[in-house]
C-alpha cells in the first residue's frame, strides 16, 4: 500500500476532498487516453507533454483559488486547465484539432486556453509566460482588487532570463501573484545538476529577490492546498508575491516522443510506488471518508465522462479553411498578401 | 492651430488617452522622474502620480511581458522603449505573446497594448543604437505597425493606436522629436491603415514613411524645378498596408519610388513593391525603384552615417530613372 502523506490533519471537507481526488483522476484518464489516440490514429499532432504524477501539485493549489482569481501556466498544461474546470471535452477537442476545443482547434495541447475560468494559457516558450503573470498581477493591484494570479512553471524555467526579470519587478512592486515551480527534477532530459550551478531553487527565485520563498512535497495535495492559501491570503492583503517549490515527478517522457533514457527506471518505479493518486485515496480511507466502492464508482464516471469527451470531439467539425484568418485581430484582419 | 514639436504632440496624445481612459498607463525605462529619456513623457509623472507613470528596472524583455499580462486583463497599457533597438531583447514577448496571444487563444484573449519609443540613424550612435526594425514586426500577422512622420500625425496617430484593441508597434523617430508643426488641439485622430498624399503629383509615386517624409518632400521640389510632378506618400502605417492609395497614385502616374531608412534587402519597400507590381503591372512604365538604408551596419563617423541615408540626389537619380530622364 502507499504511504499515507504527513499531514496530520485535513484541511478539506470531505466534500472537497472527494472533487479533488476525482479531478485527479479524470486528469490522469484523460491523458492515458489521449496518449492511445495519439499513438493509434494519428488523431493528435505536435508536441504532446503529459503531466501524469504532477496532478497533485495543480489540484491543491487551484482547488483553492476564489474564481475570480487567474491562473497561468507553460505548455504541460492539461492538468491545470482541468483542474481549473474545463471540460474534458473542450479539452478533448483541442488535442483533436476541432473548433468545439478550448482554443479553437488553434492552440493544440500546449495552448489551453479559457477565459470564462481565468486560465491564461498554457504557454510553450519556457519561462516567457512569468512577465504576463506578473503583469496580470499588475493589472489587480493598479484596479485595487484582492485577486491573485497564479504561475505555474518548470524548475527549468529558473535558468531563463525573463523569469528573473518578472520576479524582481514582482517583487519590487509588491505585485499578488504566487509563483509555483513544478521541481519534477528534469527540463526536458537534462536534469537539474547538470544545468543549474545553485540546486535551492529558493535561493535563486525567492531569496535573490527579498520573496518569501517554501519548498513542499507538491506531490502532498493538502500541503500544496494548504501553502497556496496562505500565499493567496498574503497576496490578498496586498504582501506581495510569495514562491513555493513544487517538488514532483512526472512519469512520462518531456513529450510523446521521449523514451526518458536519461533516468533509471528504478528511480521511475520507486515514484510510482508511491503515486499522489493512489496515496490520497489511502488517506481518505483512513480518514473513514471513502470505501472501495466510492472509488469504483468515481473511476466508472470519469471513464464514462472521458469517452463522452473523446466521442463528441470525434464528432466535432474541425474549423474551416476559411478560419485561418479569423482571431487573428480585434479589428478587421487585412492579410497583407 | 498651435505650432508645437513632434514630442510635445506625442505627450500631447498619450496626456488625452490618460485623462479620457483610467486603464491607459506608460511604463517604461525612465518615463516617470527622469521625465522621458527623449522626454516624450515630459511631466507625466507630475500630472498623473506613480501609479500611472512607472518607471521600470532595464529589463525589457521583463517589462514588456508585464505590459502584455497587463492588457490580457484588460488594461491599456503603453510601453515605451528609449529605443526600438533595445526591443530587440524583448522579440519574444511582442511576437509570441502580443502578436499571437488572439490566435492561439482562438479568439478569447485581446492585447490592446502599445510599444513605443524611438528608432533610426539619429547621429553617432553606431550599429546597436540605431536600428530600423520595422520590416522586423511588419512581417507579423497580429501585429500593426505605425512611423508618424509630422507632429500632427504623431498626435492623432498614436490617439488611434492607444484605442486600438491589438497590439501595436509604434515606431517614432529620434531626429524628429524637434520638429514643429501645426497640430489641432483635443481630439485629432489619424485612423489605422491610412496613407497619406502629403504632396500631390501627376508624373511619379514617390512612396515613403517616418523621417524619409522630409527628405523625399525635399526632392519633389527640386523635381518640380526640373519639369517633374511627384506625387508624395507618406504611408503612415507600414501595416495593414494602405494599398488602395498607393495603387490609385500608380495607375495615374505609371511610375513609383519607395524610399525607406530600413535595409534594402527583405525591407519594407520589398513587400510594397511586390504588392504594387502584382496588381498593377501593366500599369508600370518602369520597374519600382528602391532607395533606402545602404546594406551595412550603422558606423558611427558621420559622412558614412549620412551615406547609408536615402538622400536627396539618391532619390532624384531613382526618380530620372524610372523616368528615363
Amino acid at each position: 500500500m502507499a504511504q499515507a502523506q504527513t499531514e496530520a490533519k485535513p484541511v478539506v471537507n470531505r466534500t472537497q476532498a472527494l472533487v479533488w481526488l476525482r479531478q485527479m483522476m479524470l486528469i490522469r484518464r484523460f491523458e492515458e487516453r489521449a496518449e492511445m489516440l495519439y499513438q493509434k490514429g494519428n488523431k493528435i499532432g505536435g508536441f504532446f507533454h503529459q503531466y501524469s504524477g504532477q496532478e497533485p501539485v495543480a489540484v491543491g493549489s487551484i482547488g483553492v483559488l476564489r474564481e475570480d482569481d487567474y491562473i497561468i501556466t507553460a505548455y504541460r498544461d492539461h492538468g491545470h486547465a482541468l483542474a481549473r474546470g474545463m471540460s474534458a471535452r473542450a479539452g478533448m477537442s483541442e488535442l483533436l484539432g476541432k473548433v468545439t476545443g478550448c482554443s479553437r482547434g488553434k492552440g493544440g495541447s500546449m495552448h489551453f486556453f479559457d477565459v470564462e475560468k481565468g486560465f491564461l494559457g498554457g504557454h510553450a516558450i519556457v519561462g516567457s509566460h512569468v512577465p504576463l503573470a506578473t503583469g496580470v498581477a499588475f493589472a489587480l493591484k493598479y484596479r485595487g482588487e484582492d485577486r491573485v494570479c497564479v504561475c505555474f512553471f518548470g524548475e527549468g524555467a529558473i535558468n531563463q532570463g525573463s523569469v528573473h526579470e518578472a520576479l524582481n519587478m514582482a517583487a519590487l512592486w509588491k505585485l499578488p501573484v504566487i509563483y509555483i515551480v513544478e521541481n519534477n527534477l528534469y527540463a526536458m532530459g537534462t536534469s537539474l545538476e547538470r544545468s543549474t550551478a545553485v540546486l535551492d531553487l529558493r535561493l535563486r527565485g525567492a531569496t535573490a529577490y527579498g520573496i518569501p520563498g517554501i519548498t513542499i512535497n507538491g506531490n502532498d495535495i493538502e500541503l500544496m492546498a494548504k501553502t497556496t492559501r496562505e500565499a493567496a491570503n498574503r497576496a490578498r492583503g496586498g504582501e506581495g508575491p510569495t514562491f513555493i517549490e513544487a517538488q514532483t515527478y512526472r512519469y512520462k517522457g518531456h513529450s510523446i516522443s521521449d523514451p526518458g533514457k536519461y533516468r533509471l527506471r528504478e528511480e521511475l518505479d520507486r515514484a510510482m510506488k508511491n503515486d499522489p493518486i493512489m496515496v490520497y485515496q489511502n488517506v481518505l480511507k483512513q480518514r473513514g471518508w471513502i470505501d472501495d466502492e466510492t472509488t469504483d464508482k468515481m473511476r466508472d464516471e470519469i471513464k464514462t465522462e472521458v469517452e463522452e469527451a473523446i466521442a463528441f470531439a470525434e464528432h466535432s467539425e474541425p474549423p474551416s479553411l476559411d478560419q485561418l484568418y479569423e482571431d487573428i485581430t480585434v479589428a478587421p484582419f487585412i492579410p497583407q498578401e | 492651430m498651435p505650432l508645437i514639436s513632434y514630442r510635445e504632440a506625442l505627450n500631447q496624445a498619450m496626456t488625452e488617452e490618460m485623462e479620457r481612459d483610467d486603464r491607459v498607463f506608460i511604463m517604461g525605462e525612465e518615463v516617470a522622474q527622469y521625465d522621458g529619456a527623449y522626454k516624450v513623457s515630459q511631466g507625466m509623472l507630475k500630472k498623473f502620480g506613480a501609479r500611472r507613470v512607472i518607471d521600470t528596472p532595464i529589463s525589457e524583455e521583463g517589462f514588456t511581458g508585464i505590459g502584455i499580462g497587463a492588457a490580457m486583463a484588460g488594461l491599456r497599457p503603453v510601453i515605451e522603449f528609449m529605443t526600438f533597438s533595445f526591443s530587440l531583447v524583448a522579440i519574444d514577448q511582442i511576437v509570441n505573446n502580443a502578436a499571437n496571444m488572439r490566435y492561439m487563444s482562438g479568439g478569447q484573449f485581446a492585447v490592446p497594448i502599445v510599444f513605443r519609443g524611438s528608432s533610426g540613424m539619429a547621429g553617432c550612435l553606431a550599429a546597436t543604437h540605431s536600428h530600423r526594425l520595422e520590416a522586423w514586426y511588419a512581417h507579423i500577422p497580429g501585429l500593426t505597425v505605425m512611423m508618424p512622420a509630422t507632429p500632427a500625425d504623431a498626435k492623432g496617430m498614436l490617439k488611434s493606436a492607444i484605442r486600438s484593441d491589438d497590439p501595436v508597434i509604434f515606431m517614432e523617430h529620434e531626429v524628429l522629436y524637434p520638429e514643429r508643426g501645426e497640430v489641432p488641439a483635443g481630439e485629432h485622430l489619424v485612423p489605422i491603415g491610412k496613407a497619406d498624399i502629403k504632396r500631390p503629383g501627376s508624373d511619379v509615386t514617390l512612396i515613403t514613411y517616418s523621417r524619409s517624409l522630409k527628405t523625399t518632400l525635399a526632392a519633389a521640389t527640386q523635381l518640380a524645378d526640373e519639369g517633374i510632378s511627384a506625387e508624395v506618400i507618406d504611408l503612415r502605417t507600414i501595416r495593414p498596408l494602405d494599398l488602395d492609395t498607393l495603387l490609385h497614385s500608380v495607375i495615374k502616374t505609371h511610375r513609383a519610388v519607395i524610399i525607406e531608412e530600413d535595409w534594402p534587402y527583405c525591407g519594407v519597400g520589398a513587400g510594397i513593391a511586390d504588392r504594387i507590381t502584382q496588381r498593377v503591372f501593366d500599369e508600370l512604365d518602369a520597374p519600382i525603384r528602391r532607395v533606402a538604408a545602404k546594406d551595412a551596419p550603422i558606423p558611427y563617423n558621420r559622412a558614412l552615417e549620412d551615406s547609408m541615408l536615402p538622400s536627396v540626389p539618391r532619390i532624384v537619380a531613382a526618380v530620372h530613372d524610372v523616368a528615363y530622364r
